[in-house]
């Protein structure tokens, strides 16, 4: 398994790292015992527009790499831009994953899906209609983690 | 940028000492010889390879026909198992005992002697990784064959009671082989003693070459050929034989017998360094295996809150080469079976980092991981959701 150098590059140097006291928007996904969670906080302004985004990730080195990478994409896009990101842009961005690796860049769409959804909640509008359905934080994740070819 | 280069990872691989790839070099070049042909130049080879014969049978008390070479650990286990199940299939005794913590090379095949028909146990161990002799001892049945349990853990390093699971099985009648490539060299061993019937070693994690190895299989214990040809290693193991590589192997071993007590103390010193040193410096780190009953270079622990893939590319980054049973690492579902099988949670499991020193490794070494590792545990730390400190 080889990571590119892009996604080395923002392992080692990850973007926007951290936790965001004026948040008004923060999710979290994943769970501990598949080995990644992703949380990402956003500051977002009454134009819709995302102002400030960080994150804080626990995984492997492509969630910590696609984490960085998707903050890089969202910031300063309206949550309507952010909502249109998929996992394969990220993953572009990043010069591609491994195939294993993959389920990370699907975590840090939902991620960004998870925020938007507490942004909304914040305001008393059901997010549902506009993000989708959010997979409760800590439940066992079995779409993209289980899809895995067993090697033999 | 420090450029410093620390390899910890001994327990994966050994760099070949240079004296014996000295003593290799030359079967390269002039020493090319087929150990079978009759002339000078083939009768020189197969003097070597009975040389090497010899040396490796010293380390553990065998007579030298009983050690076959072999193309390594995984082989060497794969014949062990196959070779005994197979061979006694006929008589109808169909089980065979081995434990949740082997490595690969040994559950794989039982898994495929599973589909052959054959029966399996797997014993549990405790939280150290020691197999429980009351548990074996009531495993064995009426038609067990083999019991096959590993010498020492290649993850967390835990030394099983051999001696006393060799008697055991003797006493109950039934086989017993060990999985000693991680002992091997490393603490002492003793087939007679031990009442070893078969043992698996390999040539690369002795400061030797990769892709030799050796099975020890006990006089007069009859074991169908493993691999059918021209007949060389007794008609066990066919193929003309790696000379270059089984001269290694001799070496190696030879290195070890004499350097393990020297050895085996400084390496032992420097791990007490680097376990004390970790849990002293880096909050909730936990030292996973046995306190005592290890490996002279194992130090394996889990950290709370981090993912070992992360852990380990940072410190590579840093100069750092160990290892890690995280599923990411393992390119699996789930984390290692070995720290599953020492009972620990899915999610302490991703934070485990095996750091194992060996012969080269310095006290400087050490020093410098104790510097990086507990900066690069911090600062994936303070990137995690889950820490609390
Ligand atoms: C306990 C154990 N058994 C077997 C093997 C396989 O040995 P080899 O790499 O020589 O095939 C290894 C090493 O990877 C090991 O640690």
């Amino acid at each position: 398994m080889q990571y590119s150098s892009k996604v080395m590059e923002h392992l080692m140097n990850p973007r926007n790292v951290g936790e965001l006291e004026n948040a008004n928007a923060v999710g979290m996904v994943g769970n501990a015992k598949c080995g990644d969670i992703m949380q990402m906080f956003m500051v977002i302004d009454d134009n819709e527009v995302i102002q400030e985004v960080t994150f804080k990730t626990f995984g492997c080195g492509a969630a910590i790499a696609t984490s960085s990478m998707a903050t890089e994409l969202v910031k300063g896009q309206t949550i309507k831009e952010a909502l249109a990101l998929t996992n394969t842009a990220v993953m572009e961005a990043l010069d591609g994953l491994p195939p294993v690796k993959v389920h990370c860049s699907v975590l840090a769409e939902e991620a960004i899906r998870a925020a938007l959804a507490d942004y909304y909640t914040r305001k008393g509008i059901d997010p549902t209609p506009i993000v989708g359905e959010i997979k409760p934080f800590g439940e066992d994740d079995d779409d993209h983690h289980h899809d895995i070819p067993e090697e033999e | 940028m420090d450029k410093k280069f620390v390899y910890a990872d001994n327990a994966a691989t050994t760099q070949v000492d240079p004296r014996v790839i000295d003593k290799m070099l030359p079967h390269f070049s002039e020493g090319y010889g087929n150990a079978s042909s009759l002339y000078g130049l083939g009768q020189r080879a197969h003097e070597a390879v009975e040389e090497a014969r010899k040396k490796v049978a010293a380390v553990i008390n065998a007579e030298p026909k009983e050690i076959f070479f072999t193309s390594g650990g995984t082989e060497s286990d794969n014949y062990a198992l196959r070779g005994m199940m197979h061979s006694r299939r006929a008589g109808g005794r169909k089980h065979l005992i081995t434990t949740t913590i082997e490595h690969p090379a040994i559950l794989q095949t039982c898994k495929a002697l599973e589909k052959e028909g054959f029966r399996v146990t797997r014993l549990p161990v405790d939280q150290h990784g020691l197999v429980d002799l009351k548990q074996l001892e009531e495993a064995i049945c009426e038609d067990t064959v083999l019991v096959s349990i590993m010498a020492a853990n290649n993850e967390i390093g835990t030394i099983e009671p051999i001696a006393e699971i060799g008697k055991l099985c003797h006493d109950k009648g039934v086989y017993f082989h060990t999985d000693a490539v991680q002992a091997f060299g490393h603490i002492p061993l003793d087939v007679k003693a031990m009442n070893i019937d078969m043992l698996s070693l390999s040539g690369h994690k002795i400061n030797g070459p990769k892709g030799v190895g050796a099975i020890y299989i006990r006089s007069g214990l009859l074991l169908e050929p493993f691999i059918t040809g021209g007949g060389q290693e007794k008609g066990r193991r066919s193929g003309t034989e790696n000379v270059p590589g089984i001269v290694g192997l001799g070496e190696a071993a030879y290195l070890k017998m004499t350097e393990m007590e020297e050895e085996s103390t400084r390496v032992r010193a420097l791990q007490r360094r680097l376990i004390d040193g970790v849990l002293a410096t880096i909050p909730q780190a936990t030292l996973t295996g046995h306190p005592t009953q290890r490996l002279p270079g194992n130090c394996s622990f889990v950290f709370a809150a981090i993912e070992g893939e992360s852990l380990l590319l940072f410190l590579d980054h840093m100069g750092v080469c160990g290892s890690t049973g995280s599923a990411c690492s393992t390119g699996s579902l789930d984390p290692s079976h070995v720290l599953m099988g020492i009972g620990l949670a899915h999610e302490v499991a991703h934070g485990s980092l095996r750091l194992s020193l060996g012969r080269f490794n310095t006290e400087e070494d050490v020093d410098h991981i104790l510097e990086v590792l507990p900066q690069v545990v911090a600062r994936l730390r303070s990137m995690s959701p889950v820490w609390k400190d």
